[in-house]
């Protein structure tokens, strides 16, 4: 009705029953408790359609940018700090774990504003936002490299945070395991450098890793609001900060579940290619 | 002392003891060297960095001194960390000494309560609370304590677990104490170390939560808040892009300042522990 600039007496009356506010607050709780076991998030008040529905159609933009975040989040971060870890306080060592600590310290949201003014407006390389090129009637592999395109500054300016955060976790583990005895046993029994990081001490200084992205994944899922609403990304994170602006209570709680329970189901895949990685961890 | 000369050899640690010093003497200095307030016009908008030398740092799209809103922006920055860490593992604190402390059912209420909290991403559970509650200062920074205090909850209760059944403590106990002397006075000053190095990473978290609400317009629109400035300069990012780049540089260097603190601390109190 706010929206709408006023109205009567009796189209409150209304609105409230047709939304159920008049009943107390445990009756409307356990309403809403009994609609979620039909899978009912309840009706958006600012798309007029069902709030699942509305998630549904923004989750496939934010798996694709979350994936991508966290594949080069995960993969950077692990070169890098494999790298640090050969050379421990040698250059390379201390320019990864400087570049590491700053990369910590940067607001995600301020690195995806520098980065359009660098690669949009100044070298104008890259587009500042949006998920795909509106109107251009792209199929297949050129909608693919359009998409690609778009998500490149997003993705960077929202794994850099936890690139340094995996790189500084590898470089320690990669410490820790390389002095464990079996490395010793492997280098006793003349195995080159390279084969002794690669298929011994990397599958082990790996388990801290994985373990660490499904602890980092509901991080990541927050900051994806922010990121999401900087490019201007039609995601589950712009559409929690368009509902909080609307007003639209029954999407931003439909969106805190959703986000609850990709949180738990990557955390229970974590744990499986946790028990694929370590075999000593029984199926 | 001997703590204190710990420290002093990390030189991560004694970079970042600057670089926070120096966000603390800007935010003291504030008042005196910009009296005026932050919020006020200040001269033609859109000025840029050096063009006058009445307004050193410029001026933003609304003609606010860049410089002033920076220095009174450390001030509102460090005081939400302050308090809201305080909060945040004050909580933490609280529920992870009893968890870890007592076991049994209470731990298993305790954490899978924790674990609640944990499934649902900070960032979303802080713009539920803003919607619910409103986006005043105070609501703000206790809210951001609110998101916070599942990993020092997590931090203490391992602690407890492991120090609670050590050979001090059955003998505190043998001497007759009760739990909240043995809690308090045995237990938690030997599971605090660790607690104070994650304090200054809760209070970076703080810092970035609250500059990013304040950059989507969620916060608090009457305090001059580096976040606030970074939203206000978005819309003229094509051209002066300094409007957004300056205050995110002190975001930047005060964040830094308190994980390179964390570090000198992790360093001092706890040399064998890996903080992240």
């Amino acid at each position: 009705m706010a929206q709408m600039g006023g109205g009567s007496a009796e189209d409150a009356a209304r609105l409230r029953t047709q939304y159920g506010l008049d009943a107390g607050v445990a009756v409307q709780l356990g309403r809403y408790l009994l609609r979620l076991l039909t899978f009912d998030l309840g009706q958006s008040a600012i798309y007029g359609k069902p709030v699942a529905s509305v998630i549904a159609e923004r989750l496939a933009v934010t798996a694709l940018f979350m994936s991508c975040a966290l594949a080069f989040a995960f993969s950077a971060g692990l070169v890098l700090g494999v790298l640090a870890a050969r050379r421990v306080n040698g250059w390379p060592d201390t320019v990864i774990s400087t570049l590491g600590l700053v990369c910590y310290a940067i607001p995600s949201f301020w690195l995806g504003l520098m980065l359009i003014v660098l690669f949009s407006v100044k070298l104008a390389w890259l587009p500042p936002g949006g998920f795909e090129s509106i109107g251009a009637g792209l199929t297949g592999l050129d909608r693919m490299l359009d998409i690609a395109t778009h998500l490149v500054l997003p993705v960077l300016s929202l794994a850099l945070i936890f690139l340094a955060i995996y790189l500084r976790l590898m470089r320690a583990s990669m410490l820790e395991v390389m002095n464990l005895d079996f490395v010793r046993t492997a280098r006793a029994k003349g195995l080159t450098e390279g084969r002794v990081l690669w298929r011994h001490v990397l599958r082990n200084a790996l388990l801290p890793m994985v373990t660490f992205v499904g602890l980092q994944f509901s991080t990541m899922l927050g900051g994806s609001v922010v990121i999401e609403s900087v490019f201007s990304l039609p995601g589950l994170g712009r559409l929690a900060f368009e509902s909080v602006v609307q007003r639209d209570l029954n999407t931003l709680l439909g969106i805190v579940l959703v986000s609850a329970v990709l949180v738990i189901i990557v955390n229970f895949l974590v744990d499986i290619l946790y028990a694929r990685l370590d075999p000593r961890i029984g199926a | 002392m001997r703590t204190l000369r710990a420290y002093l050899r990390s030189p991560a640690g004694i970079i970042g003891a600057v670089l926070l010093v120096a966000v603390i003497a800007a935010a003291l200095s504030a008042d005196m060297l910009f009296p005026r307030d932050p919020m006020a016009l200040a001269g033609r908008p859109l000025q840029w960095p050096g063009a006058n030398p009445r307004v050193p740092l410029g001026t933003d799209n609304l003609g606010r001194d860049i410089a002033g809103f920076v220095c009174h922006g450390a001030r509102v920055s460090l005081l939400i960390g302050l308090v809201a860490s305080v909060v945040a593992v004050g909580i933490g604190v609280l529920v992870g000494a009893v968890a870890g402390f007592y076991g049994g059912w209470v731990d298993d209420l305790l954490m899978r309560i924790t674990e609640a909290f944990q499934t649902v991403p900070n960032f979303i559970l802080l713009l539920v609370l803003v919607a619910v509650f409103g986006s005043e200062l105070g609501v703000i920074t206790i809210a951001i304590g609110l998101v916070g205090w599942t990993a020092p909850c997590r931090l203490v209760r391992a602690e407890f677990l492991s120090l609670r059944s050590r050979e001090f403590i059955l003998a505190a106990r043998g001497l007759g104490m009760r739990d909240a002397q043995l809690i308090l006075g045995e237990v938690l000053p030997n599971a605090l170390p660790p607690v104070i190095v994650y304090a200054s990473v809760v209070m970076a978290l703080a810092i970035l939560l609250e500059s990013a609400l304040a950059f989507l317009g969620l916060s608090d629109p009457n305090i001059a808040s580096w976040g606030n400035m970074i939203g206000a300069g978005r819309s003229v990012l094509r051209t002066e892009w300094y409007v957004s780049a300056i205050p995110g540089a002190a975001i930047l260097v005060t964040v830094l300042a308190f994980s390179l603190v964390g570090h000198g601390l992790n360093d001092a109190l706890n040399p064998r522990m890996q903080v992240l």
